[in-house]
């Protein structure tokens, strides 16, 4: 038995059949990343000794009756913007690299309590701005199914981890793509929850009104059972939904009867590379088989959404990185002279290049004289978005996109190009500024043997549908069995 | 150009940021071509339409204004590069 492979319902499965032990599940993963991690560079912080010890403890406790628990010794690997008691929280930034936040994420929170064991924090970009993990300040991380490409970001490490093998789940964080968009290049399943579902609070924030915390997995069901593990009301972050907790692997039908799939021609053609447009069209056919209808719908504001996204991403990051000053979070220049320089001096050396790029979009979006054209004019944009996006679920239940228009690039093919690096998430954002629910799944590979995505969205608060989606498919895909990542260089 | 030197140099201050003279370079190249691309934003038919500033329809969640002790002082406070006294220490202002 290779338990690395496993899923975590499979692993529960073993260890409820007493075929494996926690210490074991431990201990094959702490080789794995032992193994592994020199040529992906997953993580930012590794965790092993801990979580050695962790399992052992763990192990005894539920031996002698003190804890139960169906996610008990667990491992996990955690994206490095969540907050960690005790444990850094970089955010892949110089700026932070030494920060210890005392306190932990509600996310964070609500794994612990299910003893699940972290295994470490994972790379991203720089307080997730960018779509390839090349902007961590500490190291690239490297796509396990061909090692010359990118995993994808902003939550890259997390993405790579999950598919290396290294962790047999992850959480990650979605602002516009930085969960789905990873997963699709790394062949895992990667969900958005619609926005309040999942408690901010401890997420470092970078667009506020964007950012979601969602589950990085190797299949829907992990998918499910993570989510149904980190969502819930939190009085500690006013977004938080007040809503009944679900059970979501409830969801898990393995046919879709009835189920009416939009298809926005929009998001088809042009700029989208043919095999990932070939392999989505072959699953809206066994969409069909499965009992689904398929309902061509027009969805024109992909472009606007992707402007209007950088321009309330980039604003908003403006304002939410300037708490960053030299004084409270671990950086700060050597040689000042005076306050303002203390904060100039301490920023300007710490922030990355695509950090200070946006602050200085979203400085200047927000500026006297500016305001009005570009960020009053994205907020109305925005609802024009959030319209067409409602008038389109009143003749579907789920819209289905590609990803990303194209499989992973190569290291450094888009470093030099910030815009054409902005343009990949042309799929991906408009589902963030509606704040609706999105997942990917692997549905097939290109003609390079890298994996693509498909993404289903759904209407507010209706996970249960893509999910239900979702795992139709992989039931019928069977990506996991036909498809392995091959470490190639 | 939309951006003129002068301007970024203007919002790098405004951000706190000082910026070498390759890197105002290459941002002034960078902004131009975001803002070239996000003036699409110009075509959309928003007349009549409100703003958004948020996906939720939730608005205003109020709570009490109450004190609440945080208990690990010392763990906050390790964060700082500079402290004294429990407090975060700053270069002299006035």
């Amino acid at each position: 038995m290779n338990i690395t492979e496993l899923t975590v319902h499979e692993l529960q499965e073993k260890l409820k059949n007493k075929e494996l032990t926690i210490s074991e599940i431990t201990k094959a993963y702490v080789d794995r990343i032992n193994e592994k991690e020199k040529d992906v560079q997953a993580f930012v912080t590794t965790l092993t000794e801990e979580a050695t010890k962790q399992s052992e403890e763990i192990e005894e406790k539920i031996n002698s009756g003190e804890i139960k628990g169906e996610f008990a010794g667990i491992p996990i690997g955690i994206k490095d913007n969540m907050c960690t008691k005790g444990v850094k929280t970089t955010c892949s930034s110089k700026m932070l690299e030494n920060f210890i936040a005392p306190y932990d994420a509600t996310a964070v929170k609500k794994i612990n309590e299910e003893n699940i064991i972290n295994l470490g924090k994972l790379n991203m970009d720089e307080f997730a701005m960018g779509g390839s993990t090349e902007h961590s300040y500490f190291h690239k991380t490297y796509n396990p199914w061909n090692l010359n490409k990118v995993p994808g970001g902003s939550s890259g490490g997390s993405a790579a981890a999950v598919a290396a093998n290294m962790v047999p789940w992850a959480l990650g964080s979605d602002t516009g793509g930085s969960i789905r968009q990873p997963a699709s290049f790394c062949g895992v399943v990667g969900l958005k929850p619609t926005y309040g579902l999942v408690s901010r609070y401890g997420l470092v924030a970078f667009a506020s009104s964007l950012d979601q915390i969602g589950p990085i997995t190797k299949d829907v069901r992990d998918s499910a059972m993570l989510l149904n593990i980190i969502t819930g009301h939190d009085e500690m972050d006013t977004t938080s939904a007040n809503i009944e907790k679900k059970d979501y692997t409830k969801a898990l039908k393995k046919d879709v009867k009835g189920m009416k799939i939009g298809v926005p021609k929009e998001f088809y053609g042009e700029g989208v590379q043919p095999e990932v447009e070939e392999k989505i069209k072959a699953a809206l056919e066994e969409y069909k088989k499965l009992g689904a209808e398929i309902v061509e719908i027009s969805l024109d504001v992909a472009e606007y959404s992707l402007a209007t996204y950088y321009i309330i991403a980039c604003a908003e990051a403006s304002s939410n990185l300037g708490r960053f000053d030299g004084v409270r979070y671990t950086h700060r220049a050597k040689d000042y002279n005076g306050l303002w320089d203390l904060y100039k001096k301490s920023r300007s050396e710490a922030f990355g290049d695509e950090v200070k790029r946006r602050i200085i979009l979203g400085t200047y979006v927000l500026s006297s004289g500016y305001y009005d054209a570009y960020y009053k004019k994205a907020q109305q944009v925005r609802t024009l978005v959030m319209n067409k996006f409602n008038e389109a679920f009143g003749k579907c239940d789920v819209i289905i996109t590609p990803t990303s228009p194209t499989t992973a690039f190569d290291i450094g093919g888009k470093l030099n190009d910030p815009l054409s690096m902005y343009k990949a998430d042309i799929c991906t954002v408009s589902v963030n500024i509606t704040g609706l629910p999105g997942i990917s799944v692997p549905c097939g590979v290109d003609n390079d043997g890298m994996p693509i995505g498909m993404q289903i969205i759904g209407n507010r608060f209706e996970e249960e549908k893509i999910l239900n989606a979702a795992y139709a498919y992989e039931q019928v895909e069977k990506f996991r069995e036909n498809h392995k990542p091959t470490f190639k260089k | 150009m939309q951006v003129s030197k002068e301007q970024i140099l203007h919002i790098a201050n405004l951000a706190r940021l000082n910026l070498k003279e390759d890197e105002v370079e290459e941002y002034l190249k960078n902004l131009d071509e975001i803002l070239n691309f996000a003036n699409i934003i110009n075509n959309a038919p928003t007349e009549d339409l409100g703003i958004t500033i948020g996906s939720n329809e939730e608005k205003n969640v109020f709570r009490k204004d109450e004190v609440k002790i945080f208990e690990d002082r010392d763990a906050l406070l390790e964060n700082a590069p500079s402290k004294e006294n429990n407090m975060f220490k700053v270069p002299k202002i006035i």
